[in-house]
């Protein structure tokens, strides 16, 4: 388990006091950024702290260009918004390790693709390659409702027929999204999201793991979620961060661009401080 | 036969003089007519003249792979009788954006021959042409047995043009408009089809988004007895599903519309008894927003189903598991990453007979959303699927060790298209570059036609590929490689090589060169973002005359570089119609 690049242990949830972070978790992390240049996506992204902003960093150099060094840098983007400066030096150096190890590359800078805006600061602009990945325009377009698209700001697409909003959850690995407009009701969302995440409690990780989930898991979640382990948040239309549940449903899938599973010490007094403190990661 | 009493003897020695046992042409030509593949034919023609003459006459389908190898007169001289015209015009990079928009490839002129020396037209299917609404008014007004119209890829026609298609064509029986860019003005052609026309047996216009008059094709689908396709667009709900079902429980090819709606208890069972009705149907698409709502209304027309098209479906695993345990017979399958590995897995356990399996990515430029499939549903599919020939599979990462596996659990590969897309991704298990992977698929897979290759590539995947892949036709290549010496193994190696597609990779002049010899066998060659220069490039185009070598510059590029280059074998001599920016050498 700790030679698989997976590095589970980095993506579970830890439910120590709020802000902590256990310091054997760290170092094993940094030990594996330095034996591979190229970083595994869990692995990095595990190295996140507890309700770090995921976004383009603004760690990374401008000049860098989108070449063999993007998957390191694109993950790096997400991990490199660390809380301590030790972590975000630890990720700097990464990029400059891999940069070495690939051979260079000539430069596709073509299209600088627009940030897409947590509101909080700017982040930089990404370079973005033309037709890359090939997928054809038509296929694009018609998927239109499923990505944002590049020049696209907003987060929440909203289209005639759904409502996609990512959600995150704070130590989870990666964002999923959900049409909000599926759901009928704040019930509804609640158990969809506990299915959707439940795969991340202690001991399972999505995609990686062929053990089918348990009732015990879910049940888990749930207690976490309804608990006072997490709370459900989300973005409104002003960026705003609101707890989710205080206004009618209605009113809600109108206004929620975004929605974060967050541990609830952070979100205490949540308005004003969750807030500065995403900005001041930036 | 027509083509007898219509033909001029231009073949002065009469059969029995000089060939003891030769077949009088007409019986030679009734022979010849039998055969059907183009490569058939074309091996035919260089038998001797009599044969080359028997072939031209019985003709009346031809298959031009690169409208510009040869020209609409050339043509026409050589094949007298043709009734059905294949063409294929812009490279196939054009689909992602890099090959500029008025490129060329205009289906005008070869139109206007056609109508003076095929008046009898019937069938017309474009690929990557560019095709606009008067050129489509053309069509309709000046070939009166015309059947067969079928756009894929195309451009710069609007819904204006299919309604003068609609309106005139009054034997067509295929209508066949698939993923193009289409201006869509207004559903308004489907009414143009009369009352009394009743001869469609294809109608697919799911590339289209604007509604059409729904009584217009209600009508319409009654009256056309032999329907046997039928594709709509995103426009068409479940409730108007139902009605069309009912009135074509026939079909073979259903598209559906958007597959989420809210319907009554009755509306459910009615939509459900409709699609039990369809016993026929062997390939299913559309199901734009399908959930688990609503799939179980499908599964009755499932049993018989062969090709699954799910990719506009953001199906999630459970979803999809369920779904295919209603699909024994399935052969081929499109589905979207959302249903990731777990997904796959279902698709190994329930899908003995699959053959052919494309996974598209739903988030392909959001760089925040890393889920969708890895390596681990590949070879879950592999282990499930012995059968399966041709893969596409988009993902975020890959191993060496488990593209090993997947190609000795399946052998058979015909078409290996696997895209890592974060370019110049290594291995990420151990951090090595992606050769082995492709070496193991060229050495195991002897029957490989088609190959797509990426993530961290050195020159020894393309040595690989040089040395083991023998029956390779299509090769496309980006972000990969070392030096010229890649490029150099793959046209040294590769005898049956036909197109050759590059991006941003280090080959340059001296890799280019050493095709020379190559590139008439070949269709064409294409390399963008390399390091080939302007001097290069005319020295290629002044050394091999029966190749037309166009540079494409793009804006503010270095003027000794050549930023994309198309390199293609034909008998027409440069073309004529190139944009400014499209250099002819």
């Amino acid at each position: 388990m700790e030679n698989s690049g997976l590095n589970l242990k980095a993506t579970e949830l830890r439910l120590g006091l709020p802000g902590s972070e256990s310091p054997e978790r760290q170092s094993s992390d940094e030990n594996k950024k330095k034996k591979k240049a190229s970083t595994v996506v869990l692995s990095l992204k595990g190295l996140a702290g507890p309700g770090a902003k995921r976004g383009y960093s603004d760690a990374i150099d401008s000049k860098w260009v989108f070449s063999g060094n993007t998957s390191d840098g694109s993950i790096n983007n997400n991990g490199g918004k660390c809380v301590s400066g030790s972590d975000s030096g630890l990720c700097c150096s990464v990029v400059k390790e891999s940069g070495g190890a690939q051979s260079p590359k000539p430069a596709v800078v073509v299209q600088e693709k627009k940030s897409h805006t947590h509101n909080h600061g700017s982040a930089p602009s990404k370079a973005q390659v033309v037709g890359w990945p090939p997928i054809r325009s038509f296929r694009k377009n018609s998927m239109s409702s499923h990505s944002a698209k590049n020049d696209d700001d907003s987060e929440a697409k909203l289209g005639i027929e759904c409502l996609y909003v990512k959600v995150s959850m704070d130590g989870a690995p990666y964002l999923r999204k959900v049409d909000l407009k599926t759901y009928g009701s704040y019930m509804e969302l609640s158990s969809a999201l506990e299915k959707m995440f439940s795969c991340f409690t202690i001991g399972q990780c999505g995609s990686h793991n062929v053990l089918s989930r348990d009732g015990l898991s879910e049940s888990r979640l749930m207690d976490l979620l309804h608990g006072s382990e997490y709370v459900l948040t989300y973005e409104d239309k002003d960026g705003d961060w609101m707890l989710v549940g205080d206004v009618p449903w209605e009113m809600f899938t109108n206004s929620c661009k975004r929605l974060r599973i967050m541990k609830s010490s952070e979100a205490i007094g949540l308005a004003p401080r969750a807030m500065e403190k995403c900005r001041n990661r930036n | 036969m027509e083509s007898y009493s219509k033909r001029k003897r231009e073949c002065p020695s009469s059969p029995e003089s000089t060939q003891p046992s030769s077949f009088p042409d007409e019986v030679l030509e009734r022979v010849l007519a039998l055969l059907t593949s183009h490569k058939d034919r074309s091996s035919v023609s260089l038998v001797c003249k009599d044969w080359y003459n028997a072939e031209r006459w019985s003709r009346t389908r031809v298959f031009i792979g690169n409208c510009y190898s040869v020209s609409p007169e050339i043509l026409a001289r050589r094949f007298p009788n043709i009734r059905c015209v294949i063409l294929k015009g812009k490279p196939r990079f054009s689909d992602f954006n890099l090959v500029p928009h008025n490129w060329g490839a205009d289906i005008h002129a070869w139109l206007v021959a056609f109508a003076n020396n095929y008046p009898f037209l019937e069938e017309l299917r474009l690929k990557r042409m560019a095709v606009n609404d008067e050129s489509l008014e053309f069509l309709a007004l000046n070939f009166p047995n015309f059947k067969v119209l079928s756009l894929l890829s195309c451009d710069g026609f609007s819904t204006d043009g299919l309604a003068a298609i609609t309106t005139h064509c009054k034997n067509l029986t295929e209508l066949d408009i698939h993923e193009n860019g289409v201006e869509d003005r207004s559903g308004n052609w489907l009414s143009c089809f009369p009352e009394s026309f009743t001869s469609l047996e294809v109608l697919n216009y799911a590339n289209l988004s604007s509604e059409v008059n729904f009584d217009a094709l209600e009508r319409l689908v009654s009256r056309c007895k032999s329907l046997k396709v039928l594709k709509v667009n995103k426009s068409i709900s479940l409730e108007q599903l139902q009605r069309l079902l009912v009135r074509a429980p026939q079909l073979v090819e259903l598209g559906t519309g958007t597959f989420v709606q809210e319907l009554t208890p009755r509306q459910c069972a009615e939509l459900e008894s409709a699609f039990n009705n369809c016993k026929n149907i062997h390939t299913l698409s559309g199901l734009w927003e399908a959930t688990v709502l609503h799939l179980p209304a499908l599964y009755p027309a499932c049993s018989n189903l062969t090709f699954l098209n799910l990719s506009y479906a953001a199906l999630q695993s459970g979803e999809l598991a369920k779904l295919l345990a209603h699909c024994p017979r399935l052969q081929r399958l499109w589905v979207l990453d959302t249903v990731e590995d777990k997904g796959l897995e279902a698709v190994g356990s329930n899908c003995p007979l699959l053959e052919e399996l494309r996974v598209f990515p739903a988030d392909p430029f959001d760089e925040e959303i890393i889920h969708g499939v890895t390596e681990a549903g590949f070879l879950a599919v592999s282990f499930g699927c012995r059968r399966l020939h041709y893969v596409l599979y988009f993902c975020r990462q890959m191993t060496n060790a488990a593209v090993a596996t997947i190609v000795q659990n399946c052998p058979d590969f015909t078409h290996f298209r696997l895209c890592i897309m974060n370019p110049g991704q290594p291995d990420y298990l151990t951090n090595e570059p992606m050769d082995e992977a492709f070496g193991a698929v060229v050495r195991t897979c002897t029957k490989l036609q088609r190959l797509s290759v990426s993530g961290l590539l050195t020159d020894l995947t393309f040595e690989y590929i040089g040395n083991y892949a023998k029956n390779l036709e299509v090769l496309s290549v980006a972000f990969a490689g070392s030096s010229d010496w890649g490029m150099q193994c793959v046209l040294g190696g590769c005898s049956k090589l036909r197109k050759l597609e590059i991006r941003d990779c280090p080959f340059g002049n001296l890799a280019l060169l050493s095709g020379l010899e190559k590139y008439e066998s070949m269709r064409s060659l294409w390399m963008s973002a390399c390091k080939l220069t302007m001097s290069g490039c005319r020295r290629l185009a002044r050394e091999m005359p029966r190749l037309n070598v166009e540079v494409m510059k793009e804006d503010g590029s270095d003027d000794g570089h050549a930023d994309k280059v198309y390199v293609y074998r034909t008998v027409a001599g440069p073309r004529r119609d190139a944009p400014p920016s499209v250099l002819t050498l």
